[in-house]
């Protein structure tokens, strides 16, 4: 038997937070792919504490839903899931290279194999141009608009903007958008100065972040000017100095997000069969349905209520 | 009992296993050179060709039909879901260490194992399933039964509400049976307010799962009360793996590095706001550390807490600044009466009643008029309680 455990950060406070943890982890479920989905938390239930013990498999496969290499995805997570034996060099990354290490849990002596962070993941820079694509209601985006890829920048490690400018990168390479620019909330070059970055009058900005909250639904549309007030909601496109910008949710919310985790578990070992396809499938879809009703103008209204 | 279906199908399944010997609650075939013995507690048969074993066990269809459900149906030899689902109709469970006594689970638990009393044989379990055996699992009510009463095959089917809907009439409930639904419906209590922590006692009523098969069970129990079930396996096999609250804190890194720096007695006032079971059901395992126990209750949930949990992590971490300040001495006017206004404001607060408190009851001392009273006359323009520090 194998498992499947989606390791997410989760909130106290926000009930929210773990909503796309659970959508992911709910379409994973349904490919059948694994004997055994559980969604883990380090702020919810189960914690990744005890969630490896609530599991008959043994083999299991845990895939951080996180951006970055670094502290929760190094420290904190196999920590918490007692692999003991866990060292960060055992994924011999350069901060954005991460794939898997196989461990054990000692307190239940299963077979840990320990993923890579979804973030960081190829198949991530598909997501983010997907969700480029929905916010703009075109499958073919990309002439004549800009695309910004936005990331917290300096968390407790440098790692969180090699992940956003890996991505940015590998998607400036497909010469698909006008311009492509990483930019950051939390050092230069920053989300603020967002209009003096591009030329093109569109500029479809995708977080890249695993769940909205205050920084993707406060901090960043009024950081960028999309309103006054975050409560006021905003438009999409909203009008900033002549350009219009097209701002998103995090891109966790994604649909395809569940492929990247099948992805992380496959390169990790795990037998999934053909449930990358049936997953692509169905975000396919979902995204059509969402460009064939139009998104609410104030998309992001509603976070703070 | 004679109204026990047995399907040829049982007896096949139980006839394919009969050569390596059968034996499991109460119901014995072995096999000699091609004779079979049969045994219940009740009967006992010798000497039996394939025949004669067949129509044996068609007159003990109750002790097939059981052998046949846990056997082939529920599996899981040694699990959590399987030792919890023979908790369910009070089974005896074959892995519950009689040792284990002092940690063992509370609720039905001493009295569930193996020949301890209050455990069910086949056939006083097979009487109760026909009118469904009750359960409690903190909030959530469990009943066993059969699937189909008039002529019970051995399948079971579960049925979990909220206990105070134990009563209710299911028509009044909102009927589910997808697990993944119990997510949504143990996030908000009844004010639509956010659980954080599943296991508080604020679970709200309103739903009934029926007819879950045992695996779905245990996956909505699971939702509604992340990881209990295997902690209580490792309870009840005595190896439940505590981890005290120093050991806790000093795994912590980051922001919450600090909280091992908690004054001990800070400790006990935690557990006493958080960990006792008018706030939170599991029942507190952990102590201040090996050989240092806590003076607080832990409680009495059938469930254990065998760390502190995120939440107590990170109101520890509040708790560990505050108590790093310096007390100092104030002075401020008060007349009895307002003195005794704070303590009654401060319980409120702390037992969640201010909700309850009427508008016009002006002589609950946390009533709303009466706390704009008191601050009206006691706080300065700054909005501080007028007070003067008097140690310096
Ligand atoms: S630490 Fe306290 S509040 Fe948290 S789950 Fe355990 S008993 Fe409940």
């Amino acid at each position: 038997m194998q498992a499947l455990v989606i390791a997410a950060h989760g909130s106290h406070l926000n009930p929210d937070a773990s909503d796309p943890t659970y959508a992911h982890a709910d379409t994973i479920r349904e490919t059948g792919a694994f004997d055994e989905v559980r969604e883990a938390f380090w702020k919810e239930e189960p914690h990744f504490r005890e969630v490896i013990r609530t599991l008959e498999s043994d083999e299991v496969f845990v895939v951080p839903l996180f951006i970055s290499e670094g502290y929760f995805t190094e420290q904190v997570i196999p920590r918490e899931l007692r692999l003991d034996d866990w060292d960060p060099d055992k994924w011999e990354s350069d901060g954005t290279s991460a794939s898997q290490a196989t461990l054990e849990a000692t307190d239940v002596g299963k077979t840990i194999h320990y993923c890579g962070p979804v973030g960081t993941h190829d198949a991530m820079t598909d997501v983010i141009v997907q969700r480029a694509e929905t916010a703009m209601e075109d499958p073919n985006v990309g002439d004549g608009v800009g695309l910004s890829v936005v990331g917290h920048g300096t968390e407790r490690n440098e790692n969180s903007a090699k992940a956003i400018e890996y991505h940015s990168d590998r998607i400036a390479e497909r010469n698909r958008f006008d311009e492509v620019k990483a930019l950051f909330m939390d050092e230069e070059p920053e989300v603020d100065d967002v209009t003096d970055y591009f030329e093109s009058d569109d500029i479809v900005v995708v977080p890249l972040f695993i769940a909205d909250g205050y920084h993707t639904q406060e901090d960043i549309p009024e950081d960028m000017g999309l309103t006054e007030d975050y409560r006021l909601g905003w438009d999409v496109p909203a009008a900033v100095d002549g350009h219009r910008i097209w701002y998103t949710g995090a891109v966790g919310t994604e649909d395809l997000m569940a492929d990247v985790v099948l992805e992380r578990a496959a390169d990790a070992g795990a037998d999934i069969g053909d449930a990358r396809e049936a997953v692509r499938r169905l975000a396919a879809s979902a995204a059509e349905a969402g460009t064939d009703s139009s998104p609410e103008p104030n998309a992001g209204a509603g976070a703070g209520d | 009992m004679t109204d026990v279906s047995v399907a040829t199908d049982d007896i096949e399944a139980l006839l394919e296993r009969a050569s390596d010997g059968v034996a499991f609650d109460g119901l014995h075939v072995t096999e000699t050179d091609g004779e079979y013995a049969l045994e219940t507690p009740g009967n006992e048969w010798t000497g039996l060709d394939d025949a004669a074993l067949r129509r044996a066990l068609d007159s003990v269809a109750a002790y097939v039909t059981n052998w046949r459900y846990w056997q082939e149906t529920v599996g899981g030899e040694g699990t959590a879901r399987r030792a919890f689902l023979r908790w369910c109709e009070r089974a005896p469970l074959a892995d519950a260490d009689p040792d284990a006594a002092p940690t063992g689970p509370r609720t039905g638990g001493a009295d569930d194992a193996d020949d301890r009393p209050g455990a069910l044989g086949v056939t006083d379990r097979y009487d109760a399933l026909r009118d469904g055996i009750d359960r409690e699992w903190g909030q959530l009510s469990i009943t066993a039964r059969f699937v189909d009463i008039d002529a019970p095959d051995g399948e079971r089917v579960y049925d979990l509400w909220h206990v105070e809907d134990a009563g209710r009439d299911l028509a009044d409930l909102e009927i589910h049976d997808d697990p993944r639904d119990a997510r949504e419906l143990a996030t908000y209590d009844e004010d639509g307010r956010y659980r954080p922590l599943k296991t508080a006692p604020t679970l709200p009523g309103g739903w009934a799962f029926t007819g879950l098969s045992g695996a779905e069970l245990v996956e909505t129990v699971e939702f509604f009360y992340p990881a209990t079930v295997a902690n209580w396996h490792r309870e009840l096999r005595g190896n439940l793996d505590v981890d005290h609250w120093l050991e806790t804190a000093e795994r912590q890194t980051g922001i919450y590095d600090v909280i091992d720096e908690l004054p001990r007695e800070a400790v006990e006032w935690m557990t006493e706001a958080c960990c006792v079971d008018s706030q939170c059901l599991r029942r507190r395992e952990w102590q201040y550390e090996a050989g240092d126990d806590l003076a607080v209750d832990g409680g009495d949930g059938p469930f254990p807490c065998r760390e502190p949990c995120s939440l107590v992590v990170a109101a520890a971490r509040k708790w560990a600044t505050l108590e790093s300040e310096d007390e100092h001495t104030y002075e401020l006017e008060l007349t009895t009466s307002e003195l005794n206004q704070l303590e009654e404001l401060i319980d409120a607060v702390a037992e969640g009643r201010t909700d309850e408190i009427r508008e016009a009851d002006v002589y609950d001392g946390a009533n709303r008029y009466r706390a704009r009273y008191l601050r009206a006359k006691r706080f300065d323009d700054e909005g501080d309680l007028e007070a003067t520090r008097v140690d310096d």
